[in-house]
């Protein structure tokens, strides 16, 4: 049987030994994994995307995010002029201090009790410190200076900003590596500007979002619009590449470098080669938009950010667990500060391809969750993860392959000690 | 344009076709007479979903968005047999429809001057095949009709949902 058996002593989870070719079930449904993974993935040793710079470019401006299950304050401090970031929550109480997702401050201000924070995060008053008339208010011994926020280490990659628990993860550039450096300029070449947003709620674990995203091998099977437009097969010219951690990736392809002839795709046995003609074609219309000829990007980088350019659309996605069978997918729509009315019409148009409602790739939305139904109470088998091999590797690779799914976990196990 | 209050006969005459242009266009939808859909708008009609967010911000890009009744017969055939999803229904519940407040201008300007802007709030629940009931959707359409054989057909409807989160995917349109 082609079941991985992960051995269990005192109910402790370990990874079959298989290895990295099977992904045991459990590890969507253990309530034990999803806590262990908030301390040591979210509040561990990663990077963590917390918003794009755009969004905090002012003095005071703000904006309010998840790593893990810690609320964050992504804020730029006028006087230092950096964006710091802070956990978003009262010292005092625990109350949560910035309830807004954006916003402009002068300080933050504790709705609870008013207790006062500077934007650098130090305690700064203390409503009724003294008391009233001498009765009550704080010991005299209490010091404010010992009890300010709690700030995380923050670095920026472009657009992009990253906050860490970790005091001593390298700098973001050299935990992603120089690929996913390279693959990031690319995308924020020149100065961008956000043209939508929303938050797709997905009813699955968020480790099953990571893996689709991942796994290059579904893209033309899964969504049919891909195939019948001839938009992305796996036979056009293209690759799959891993990070030396394993957790992050790149795929991307070239259209029109098309041959489909003497693949399955040909011979017409793939479901999603069902003939479909759509009457109106606009919103199949785009132009090369990079040089380099590449004209699908897909990236990941460990352990829930993601980046699309799907033709000319392009996205940051943000993936935030909300318990064991729930995340939330964050999406930035972007586009660049220089695009003509016909560029941004013609992203407008392919926007009806992608995102919760795009006819190429909706069913991403809902395709964890027929794997977390069926896993629920199966906890003794697992998943076959062979495609291109049992390891990983930073060849670059056909994308008929799960080496970056291979791959991500195997970054998690080392991270989760599995 | 009308006040919200003291509506002329004529006002309340156009209101109540539009109430029902809404509910026909809905019924149909609910009813899973999704190729009957495209027959509420006309041939170059804007039909677009988005977020009271997007709108806010003035994005370009929400999460649909259909010029002509060509594309919204296609997003019918790609339901049919393009896309794969969980089988679902919905069931909408409509609001009465109101003019909008102030005058504003369209998805494409000044040529829909004529056309008249009208407020419908809705309540979508989904309903799986499995028979689990979700609230899926709340928000206004904005809607500006054109009148053509005597029938009301909607010339632009914007979609607004009220809230950033969209469950799952969105793939039979609201």
């Amino acid at each position: 049987m082609n079941t991985p058996s992960p051995v269990e002593t005192d109910g402790l989870f370990r990874w079959p030994d298989e290895g990295l070719a099977r992904v045991p079930f459990r590890v969507y449904n253990d309530p034990q994994i999803a806590e262990a993974e908030q301390k040591l993935l979210f509040q561990g040793e990663t990077w963590n995307l917390v918003c794009l710079d755009l969004e905090v470019a002012e003095p005071g401006q703000y904006r309010t995010n998840w790593i893990g299950d810690t609320p964050v304050i992504v804020v730029r401090d006028p006087v230092a002029d950096r964006i710091r970031v802070f956990v978003n929550r009262c010292v005092h109480r625990g109350s949560m201090l910035c309830l807004e997702q954006h916003g402009k401050a002068e300080n933050f201000t504790c709705m609870y009790h008013n207790w006062v924070y500077s934007l650098d995060g130090k305690l700064q008053s203390i409503a009724f410190k003294r008391g009233v008339r001498g009765q009550g208010g704080m010991p005299a011994d209490f010091d404010i200076t010992q009890h300010g926020l709690r700030e995380l280490r923050v670095d920026t990659i472009r657009n992009l900003v990253f906050a860490t628990f970790s005091s001593t993860l390298p700098p973001v550039r050299d935990w992603f590596g120089p690929r996913m450096v390279w693959s990031l300029e690319r995308f924020f070449h020149k100065p961008i500007r956000l043209i939508g947003g929303y938050t797709q709620v997905l009813p699955n674990n968020w480790k099953l979002y990571a893996e689709n995203v991942r796994d290059s091998y579904h893209a033309s099977l899964l969504h049919t619009f891909f195939a019948t437009f001839g938009l992305n097969r796996l036979s056009m010219d293209g690759a799959v590449e891993v990070n030396e951690a394993g957790g992050s990736h790149l795929s991307w392809s070239k259209m029109a470098t098309d041959d489909a002839e003497g693949t399955d795709y040909a011979s017409g046995g793939l479901r999603s080669m069902r003939d479909l003609a759509i009457e109106d074609r606009r919103l199949l219309k785009t132009w090369p938009e990079f040089e380099d000829g590449i004209t699908h990007m897909i990236q990941t980088l460990f352990p829930n950010v993601f980046l699309q350019q799907i033709q000319n659309t392009l996205a940051v996605r943000l993936l935030v667990p909300r318990g064991l069978d729930r995340c939330d997918l964050q999406w930035w729509v972007f586009a660049y500060e220089d695009d003509t009315p016909e560029q941004l019409r013609m992203r407008l148009m392919q926007s009806n391809l992608v995102g919760p409602a795009g006819l190429v790739s909706l069913e991403d939305g809902f395709i964890g969750n027929a794997v977390q139904r069926t896993t629920r109470g199966d906890q003794g088998h697992g998943a076959i993860v062979e495609m291109g091999g049992h390891g990983v590797t930073t060849e670059r690779q056909s994308r008929v392959s799960e080496a970056a799914v291979r791959g991500f976990w195997q970054q998690w196990r080392g991270l989760m000690g599995f | 344009m009308a006040s919200n209050i003291g509506y002329t006969a004529a006002d309340r005459d156009f209101l109540a076709a539009a109430a029902q242009a809404c509910a026909d266009c809905a019924g149909a939808i609910d009813d899973d007479s999704l190729e009957a859909w495209p027959d509420y708008f006309t041939d170059d009609c804007v039909y677009r979903v988005e977020t009271r967010e997007g709108r806010a911000n003035g994005w370009a890009i929400g999460l649909m968005h259909c010029e002509g009744r060509a594309m919204l017969r296609d997003r019918v055939l790609a339901i049919r047999h393009g896309n794969v999803f969980d089988p679902h229904t919905y069931r909408h519940v409509l609001s009465l429809p109101r003019f909008a407040p102030a005058p504003a201008g369209g998805q494409r300007g000044t040529e829909l001057a004529s056309a008249r802007r009208v407020l419908t709030s809705f309540n979508v629940t989904r309903v799986m095949k499995t028979g689990e009931m979700t609230l899926f959707a709340v928000g206004t359409y904005d809607d500006r009709f054109v009148e053509a054989d005597g029938r009301l057909l909607i010339h632009e409807r914007t979609v607004v949902l009220d809230s950033r989160n969209l469950d799952t995917l969105l793939v039979i349109p609201l």
